[in-house]
């Protein structure tokens, strides 16, 4: 293991080793012990009708919801300006965090206070492929919380981020090719400033052009918002945006600390 | 490789499944220095006013989600928005089809074509705002697993979804009933004060089905045979009056007095001639309307930080 301090240092000691720097260090994120439990799969899963009905007679106790347990017991705090990589394996709960941080899961126990409200960056959910884009970015802005006029005066802007031509941008978004949906999904959804930013895999998308113009977008997001959380599978998007990175496993944390040496630690043991 | 904002050092913990320190001395418990630096628990419910006023600042939202969703049922259809128009007109050329031409049933009620639209009509109009209602959390947690935004607004904007649907079923209920030689008169205008009750009515559930449904998705199979024979018992075929006059008084008052019976006989009253509202009616319509839409909306509101979960 490369770091061995760990027994000793526990929670707050962080504020501590920064000396002068302390009196700015503002958190805008603290997440307490935090557990979070999915509900899924109900009825007791597969099996014929058959089967399901002679276990609902003879009263077989069974799992009528199966509880997925992804976040065990998170602890860390994040500050003004910093911008925080996380990195796992698929299934290690970093979207799960994400999402509460933002308030969208609920803390089985424990609990996550933040500054302001967390956003996470996606709008997806809320689009519909059948609708022109036009209406999509309507709908987006509203869904993210804008005001028609706010919509009005940011529309333009939108359009041309996502470089999208004003035949293409009145028909169906299921015309789309993937790529310009994406940059659209993308334009839309960083439309909005926040004060606490949640970017899940966002970077990935669209052609070179347009990812180098979402990574400085992303840049700018960052300078305006307090703090940015970064999940990312590219180890290398996450060295090269973030100072602070948290390396979670199975819903715990492994290891918190400066970016390029949790990235460094992770690669070592998944190599 | 260096986009390393500031000269932050962090001390690295390398955290091997040892639970945090509880209490550990100099150094604040999360919970205080959250406090301290007043920062509010994420995705905590607001207060009931607060949760008002939140939801009054996404009525946009609400109208164009609403707007969308009936917009995007029709796109892939070579027809697209007529369907809109289509679907009731073709809903009510079947009951004159088999009511009308071939069972001959009109039971003695006069004008019972127009008697059974507005019925048709009305209740459906309940059946789907439930129906979609139910579905509208449990249908969306990936939206509501993206976005913040005050989770009422999914079974509102789903109700305010099959309102767009009725207005337009009204137009055709409208022509249907002046062709059946009902005068068009002043008391139409009270189509207005009934819908609204409806609608309001309609909310309620759709919240109290939103919550429930989320939690128990069963209920989705099971809403509809309740719904069928709510409508059987509603008065939509029928006379209630007639139907009923040998039945034992309470369950004359459960049956007139139940709110799809009150909405259908207020529509009736409101544009046929023929068939007189009873007065008790309006006053039972707001009670209806009152008391559903309040207890659907605080009992929809205490879960609200709970609907992520699924």
């Amino acid at each position: 293991m490369a770091v061995a301090d760990s027994a000793t240092t526990s929670e707050g000691t962080v504020t501590t080793s920064r000396g002068g720097q302390d009196a700015e260090r503002v958190p805008t994120v603290v997440v307490d012990d935090l557990h979070v439990v999915y509900r899924v799969a109900r009825g007791g899963g597969g099996g014929n009708a058959a089967a399901s009905l002679l276990q609902v007679i003879q009263r077989k106790p069974r799992q009528l919801v199966t509880e997925v347990h992804a976040i065990r017991g998170l602890t860390f705090t994040a500050y003004r300006g910093e911008a925080i990589g996380v990195v796992g394996r698929n299934g290690s709960g970093k979207s799960t965090l994400l999402r509460a941080v933002a308030g969208l899961l609920p803390p089985a126990s424990g609990a996550v206070y933040t500054q302001g409200q967390p956003s996470l960056l996606g709008v997806n959910a809320a689009l519909m492929n059948t609708l022109s884009g036009e209406r999509n970015v309507v709908l987006g802005c509203l869904a993210m919380g804008m005001t028609p006029a706010e919509v009005a005066a940011r529309y333009d802007e939108i359009v041309a981020f996502a470089d999208i031509a004003d035949e293409a941008i009145q028909r169906q978004m299921t015309t789309y090719s993937s790529g310009m949906a994406a940059k659209l999904r993308f334009a839309i959804a960083s439309a909005k400033t926040h004060d606490v930013l949640l970017v899940d895999e966002a970077l990935a998308t669209g052609d070179a052009a347009f990812r180098r113009r979402s990574e400085e977008r992303i840049r700018e997001l960052r300078e305006a918002a307090g703090t940015v959380f970064l999940v990312s599978h590219s180890l290398g998007v996450i060295r090269e945006t973030c100072q602070r990175a948290l390396w979670i496993d199975e819903g715990t944390l492994q290891m918190d600390g400066p970016a390029v040496e949790v990235v460094e630690a992770y690669e070592e043991r998944y190599k | 490789m260096a986009r390393i904002v500031g000269h932050i050092t962090y001390p690295h913990r390398m955290v091997e499944s040892v639970p945090p320190v509880v209490g550990a001395s100099a150094s604040p418990a999360p919970k205080e220095l959250a406090a301290r630096y007043g920062l509010a628990q994420s995705g905590a419910r607001p207060a009931l006013l607060v949760y008002v006023r939140q939801l009054w600042g996404r009525r946009h939202f609400i109208v164009e989600y609403a707007r969308a969703r009936n917009q995007a049922q029709y796109t892939d259809t070579a027809l697209g928005q007529v369907w809109q128009i289509l679907t009731p007109v073709l809903n009510a050329a079947v009951f004159y089809l088999i009511f009308g031409l071939l069972l001959k049933t009109s039971r003695g009620v006069h004008n019972y074509i127009s008697f059974l639209v507005v019925g048709v009509f009305i209740f459906t109009y309940t059946q789907r705002a439930v129906l979609s209602g139910s579905t509208s959390i449990a249908g969306n947690l990936g939206l509501v697993r993206a976005l913040h935004f005050p989770r009422a607004t999914l079974p509102l904007a789903s109700t305010v979804m099959e309102l767009q649907q009725l207005l337009v079923s009204v137009v055709v209920l409208c022509v249907i009933v002046l062709a059946t030689g009902e005068p068009l008169t002043l008391s139409w205008l009270l189509l207005i004060p009934a819908l609204f009750f409806q609608t309001l009515f309609n909310c309620g559930l759709a919240l109290i089905f939103a919550r429930v449904t989320s939690r128990v998705r069963d209920m989705e199979q099971l809403l509809p045979f309740a719904l069928r024979t709510w409508m059987y018992a509603s008065g939509v075929f029928f006379v209630i009056h007639t139907f009923a006059r040998t039945a034992p008084i309470a369950a004359q008052v459960v049956l007139k007095g139940n709110p799809a019976a009150v909405y259908i006989e207020l529509v009736r009253g409101a544009l046929m001639a023929s068939h007189p509202a009873a007065p008790y009616v309006w006053p039972l319509a707001a009670f209806w309307a009152v008391i559903t839409f309040a207890v659907g909306f605080v009992y929809f509101w205490r879960a609200e930080e709970r609907y992520g979960r699924g």
